[in-house]
């Protein structure tokens, strides 16, 4: 009986927390599930011995929202969203997915709620006594789901990232940016709800950088995906935050500038340094920020 | 004091291990083909050098034990010597630090390239408990194969004591045969088979805990290894003296 007053008192203060805005309200009235964002960090600190990665960050990342964290090298990034997936835990704050705290979840525990969460390694990390074509497959074969399924689902994931003629290299034949599109394409079998992408771009050439952006924009638009974009490249944030995805009439994916239309994209920008939180808000107001460290940092000098 | 804190607590991580990965084995998905691999390279692979092994310390037991047995007039007990010092204790002890240095080492290199490399990282984000998929199937191949491994040691090592026996000290066969035969009992053999049991958990429970606790890069995957062989060999050859104790008062076996 306690306890599920409590569980209502924390519902009610998550509502107020999150600072609603008129679209959401009305969404919520045929969508109740929507108030409840995603991912939610509350006061996450965590440090390695002595030294401090994340220092009190609070953040949410909406249902269908894109979250693009910048910081500098080293400032924390990566340890977030390994936090978000519980391969580590904070020093103390709290963090929800799906309004469920995972804080203290057990190892097993945490598999379930890993079901719903996709990866996407800054280093790949694929299995490397494993095929292409069994890292893609990897979690589908661990369902027990039937091979001629996994196949199809395989070679779709592949097809998407442009590596269908590399299905049956192994991973130590492949260049670095075969290596991560092989990641992502690991990554979106099963198409969780939830995503993490780790500098997905990175070490990639400009095309092939703007197709992994155009998937993500996909996603969010289309597919209601949630997803963190860790990235240092300001062309990627320039894609995610002016563009958006449509079906046109002969049902072709379409991507359209955001123009002079009311603002449509669901990308925000969160930028850390020394393990707080100094900048969170649209590209727009990140763009005005008068902040020389943020100027520093678009700009590159 | 700070090295026992070290030792009890690197111990109840290892029971941790165990338990985590006995638990696993009651829920699904289960990995019987990944057993049966490592089964098969922890087994089939390892025949050789415990084969070589056994035969050649039979061969050197009976090499310096006949000229003594020989001056006590007890050339007939030769095959009983061997047999028991080699199925009671240098077939299971050998063996057990032969594949713990062959496949010890393999584990915990494999499993700290896997830490070092995410690979490890990225299975539990995939949502696979590396304590079933990786340690549970190497844990039970070596419980497992450990003992088999260890009977043929044992048959070879009887071999090679017979065939240095007639061939050295010109004893006849026969003579050594029933001196194996009424020298080994019941209680000798299941010994020789419990122990092995144990070793086998002993190996692979430390190997797989030495790897999946790498830290440091490449250098780490080094050190780990060598850890991983070094505690193994000292831990089965420590409880190796108080399994022996165990058995032979459970069997009530006279000590001579
Ligand atoms: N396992 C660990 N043990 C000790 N320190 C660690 C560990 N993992 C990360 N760190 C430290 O935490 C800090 C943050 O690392 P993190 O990987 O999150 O950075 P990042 O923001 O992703 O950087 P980059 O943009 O270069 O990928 C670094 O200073 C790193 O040295
Ligand atoms: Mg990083």
């Amino acid at each position: 009986m306690f306890s599920l007053q409590n569980e209502e008192t924390v519902v009610a203060e998550e509502i107020i927390e999150e600072e609603l805005q008129p679209t959401d309200l009305e969404d919520a009235v045929d969508e109740p599930h929507r108030i409840i964002p995603a991912i939610e960090f509350r006061d996450v600190h965590l440090s390695f011995d002595d030294n401090k990665i994340l220092d009190g960050v609070s953040f949410t990342v909406r249902r269908g929202e894109t979250k693009v964290i910048l910081g500098r090298s080293g400032g924390g990034k990566s340890t977030t969203i390994r936090l978000v997936l519980g391969l580590l835990k904070p020093d103390s704050g709290q963090i929800l997915i799906d309004g469920e705290d995972i804080t203290n979840y057990s190892e097993i525990e945490m598999m379930k709620v890993r079901e719903k969460i996709g990866m996407v390694f800054q280093e790949g990390a694929l299995f490397d006594s494993l095929s292409v074509y069994d890292n893609v497959a990897y979690r589908l074969h661990e369902q027990g789901i039937d091979e001629t399924e996994v196949e199809t689902e395989v070679r779709r994931m592949l097809k998407f990232v442009d590596l269908e003629d590399a299905i049956d290299k192994m991973p130590d034949e492949l260049s670095g940016g075969m290596r991560r599109r092989v990641g992502i394409a690991r990554a979106l079998v099963g198409d969780p709800q939830i995503i993490m992408f780790d500098e997905p771009t990175a070490g990639l050439d400009p095309p092939t950088a703007r197709t992994i952006c155009e998937l993500a924009i996909k996603l969010r638009d289309l597919e209601d995906v949630s997803s963190i974009f860790v990235t240092h490249e300001m062309k990627n944030v320039e894609y995610l935050s002016s563009e958006y995805a449509t079906v046109n009439e002969n049902g072709e994916v379409i991507f359209e500038m955001e123009g002079e239309k009311l603002c449509l994209i669901n990308t925000e920008i969160v930028m850390f340094k020394e393990g707080k939180v100094i900048f969170s808000g649209k590209n727009e107001e990140f763009r005005a920020t008068k902040d020389p460290y943020i100027l520093k940092f678009v700009r590159g000098k | 004091m700070n090295l026992l804190k070290k030792f009890l607590f690197e111990l109840q991580e290892i029971t941790n291990l165990i338990i985590a990965a006995f638990f696993g084995l009651f829920r699904s998905p289960r990995y019987f083909s990944e057993t049966i691999r490592q089964m098969d390279l922890i087994g089939v692979g390892s025949l050789p050098i415990v084969l070589l092994t056994g035969f050649f310390t039979g061969g050197v037991l009976i090499l310096q034990t006949y000229p003594t047995l020989e001056y006590y007039s007890l050339q007939d007990q030769a095959g009983k010597s061997v047999a028991t010092s080699i199925i009671r204790e240098l077939g299971p002890v050998l063996s057990a630090l032969m594949v713990s240095g062959r496949i010890g080492s393999a584990i915990s290199a494999e499993l700290g390239s896997m830490v070092v490399s995410q690979q490890i990282d990225a299975m539990r984000a995939l949502g696979t408990d590396p304590n079933r998929k990786l340690v549970a199937p190497r844990i039970i191949a070596l419980m497992f194969m450990l003992p088999l491994l260890t009977v043929a040691a044992d048959i070879f090592g009887i071999v090679g004591g017979g065939i240095v026996a007639s061939g050295v000290f010109s004893l006849d066969y026969n003579s050594y045969i029933t001196s194996v035969r009424f020298g080994i009992t019941t209680q000798d053999l299941i010994g020789g088979i419990i122990k092995p049991l144990f070793f086998g958990l002993i190996i692979g429970s430390v190997s797989c805990h030495k790897g999946l606790s790498t830290t440091g890069g490449t250098v780490g995957v080094g050190r780990s290894t060598t850890n991983s062989v070094v505690l193994s060999s000292i831990v089965v050859i420590i409880f190796d003296f108080f399994l022996s104790r165990a058995i032979n008062s459970i069997f009530d076996i006279k000590t001579i």
